[in-house]
């Protein structure tokens, strides 16, 4: 039973921390690899907020998220929108500006068990027998609801609908008026302001350490990669096969093999369906 | 107020000799082979005007080791199109599979390094395949997460000496031999590479870049034809590591760190791609400022990244097209 409840609480972190990363794909076709340095840069900052300037939790947690947003819009539009559509810098370009954050951050400081988050909620529930405390439970409840919120969002809102225009085919949109680049800024602004909104969540369940940066980007690559690069669904359908083999890895193996858990799927995924799970509409595109 | 332009007009001597092979004085040949020979000199000369200074000697080994991976950087990004985020893959390769070799099976260092190259070639290669038919970010996904992956692997079976690594490997005979097995495999894969641009195979992996659709109308299988570039590239970069394996005398995680996958990839960028040289040349100037940077720990990769974004976006072109550019052009202000 606690694989049950277990899995699905790992999932719907797997699927929180990807969203970002898939929804900034979908849209505009950058591949964002400073995902996980947004992630580990909110939380640090969420820490500054509340240690060094001392403001309240909430206000803290507000102040990280619109900046992680901040920083995905402006990397959009002072560096990438001047390379877009040249695939080989772009890849470059947000890798380098991920280590760049990344590494800045180790060299900082940021190191050893000091960099704490308080948790939310405090105090445990028994859920069909197993004893689970109340921040996943936090977790898995937001999870659930920034996936209807951005269900929603996409399909009634116009911005939404600009996004979802752009993601399904670019110069059509153009042509009925939605700015591309606009939109791209958008779109890595909700991109990056998800994966704050993760890191204020998943954070408080451990320390801050810089490592955890390189392993956001990696499972959220493992999970679009394996729901198809830009599908939202299959991501989230995805997120619930890596976080259940996870899981039963690690209590069948040890936790060192999540990783190559991650990566075994991506590489099983490119041999027997490339588009991945869900990404039927792009796989004349992208096979050779 | 009179309006003026900035004419380029190609010197006569870069005209002639672009192609047509029509070059007769000595001049003109001092001209095609000046830089080139600058650079073999330079190069061979180096150990020894660094004679009174052993550390230096040593920096200008672990460059040509950072060339090599440049090299192979630029091969795959700028010729093939496949961008590699994750040199440090090969060198680990190589570096572990040269300590198999030689400490293990007990082969001496003449042949456990070409040894490696081979067998750390194929098996990257054989890794690599799953992703090589498809276009796209894959191959760079999947470049940028197998150090990550050997690392774990590695710490969680504690196979292959664990996180101590395997110490005891051979070091070179003598250290000019040291200096000079790098320098000379250095030298003959630039010049090498730069060769198979000129061939046939050249032209179509090239092809594979630009338009992979008319590669494979002319009956050529793409994925052969990348599997191909992978092997060569992963081939130079697997030798690298063996050779800083053996310089090490040990091999261990860290042959796997950071360093080794974004030192090329800004060497390739600042250098300007596409001709293997401006890698070079970006090594040349990169790994010396790690050198003296070294004060700064981890912040160094924090300056190759700030650097790195800064050429893409403002500079593009690189270092080594602006120099060409300004040796084989006239400029002069002409008039509208």
């Amino acid at each position: 039973m606690d694989i049950l409840v277990y899995g699905i609480i790992n999932s719907v972190t797997l699927s929180l921390l990807s969203l970002g990363f898939t929804l900034v794909y979908s849209i505009s076709r950058l591949p964002n690899f400073a995902h996980g340095a947004l992630y580990i840069t909110t939380g640090y900052f969420i820490w500054l907020f509340l240690n060094s300037l001392g403001l309240g939790y909430p206000l803290a947690v507000m102040l990280g998220i619109a900046l992680a947003g901040l920083i995905g819009a402006l990397m959009y539009r002072l560096v990438l929108i001047r390379i877009r559509g040249m695939e080989i810098s772009e890849i470059i370009a947000t890798y380098a500006i991920g280590l760049a954050i990344i590494e800045g951050l180790r060299w900082g400081g940021l190191r050893g068990t000091t960099f704490t988050l308080p948790s939310f909620a405090s105090g445990f529930r028994d859920i069909l027998g197993v004893n689970v405390d109340d921040q996943r439970l936090l977790v898995v409840g937001v999870g659930f609801s920034v996936f209807a919120l951005l269900y929603l969002f996409v399909r009634l809102t116009r911005n939404g609908l600009a996004l979802r225009g752009i993601a399904q085919d670019e110069r059509a949109a153009m042509m009925l008026g939605i700015d591309s680049d606009r939109m791209a800024v958008v779109s890595f602004a909700i991109g990056s302001s998800l994966a704050g909104l993760s890191a204020a969540l998943i954070l408080p369940l451990g320390n801050i350490v810089v490592e955890a940066g390189y392993n956001v980007l990696l499972f959220s690559i493992a999970v679009s990669v394996i729901g198809g690069l830009g599908s939202w669904a299959g991501a989230i359908i995805a997120s619930f096969v890596i976080g259940f083999a996870q899981i039963l890895t690690e209590k069948f193996l040890s936790s060192h093999f999540q990783m190559v858990i991650a990566l075994l799927a991506i590489i099983i995924t490119l041999l027997i369906k490339p588009s991945g799970i869900l990404g039927r509409q792009k796989e004349l595109e992208e096979r050779v | 107020m009179e309006v003026r332009r900035k004419e380029r007009i190609d010197r006569g001597i870069k005209v002639r000799s672009e192609g047509i092979y029509c070059v007769s004085s000595p001049k003109e040949m001092l001209y095609v082979a000046g830089p080139r020979a600058l650079l073999i000199a330079g190069l061979l000369l180096l150990p020894l005007i660094l004679e009174m200074a052993p550390y230096w000697k040593r920096v200008v080994n672990i460059m040509c080791v950072y060339g090599l991976l440049a090299i192979s950087f630029d091969f795959l990004a700028n010729v093939v199109g496949l961008v590699c985020l994750g040199g440090a893959m090969f060198i680990g390769v190589g570096s572990y599979m040269t300590a198999i070799f030689n400490v293990y099976l007990h082969l001496p260092i003449y042949m456990a390094i070409p040894l490696a190259g081979l067998s750390g070639a194929l098996i990257s290669t054989l890794l690599l395949l799953p992703c090589l038919s498809l276009r796209g970010v894959y191959f760079a996904i999947v470049t940028l997460m197998y150090p990550l992956l050997f690392t774990r692997i590695i710490e969680a079976l504690n196979i292959l000496g664990g996180t101590n690594g395997i110490t005891g490997l051979d070091s070179f005979p003598n250290p000019y031999l040291e200096n000079y097995v790098i320098i000379v495999l250095l030298l003959v894969f630039l010049f090498g590479l730069r060769r198979l641009m000129d061939e046939d195979i050249g032209l179509v992996l090239r092809g594979v870049k630009d338009n992979d659709q008319s590669v494979r109308a002319s009956g050529v299988n793409v994925t052969h034809m990348k599997a191909l570039a992978v092997f060569i590239a992963s081939f130079i970069g697997c030798l690298g590591g063996a050779y800083l394996a053996h310089l090490y005398m040990w091999t261990g995680l860290s042959l796997f760190a950071l360093d080794f996958s974004i030192i090329p990839i800004a060497a390739a960028t600042i250098g300007g791609g596409g001709y293997m040289m401006g890698a070079l040349i970006g090594t040349f100037i990169l790994v010396p400022l790690s050198e003296f940077l070294r004060f700064f720990g981890t912040f160094r990769i924090v300056i190759y990244c700030l650097i790195l974004t800064g050429f893409i976006v403002f500079k593009s072109e690189g270092i080594m097209t602006y120099l060409s550019r300004k040796y084989s052009q006239f400029e002069r202000w002409a008039k509208i």
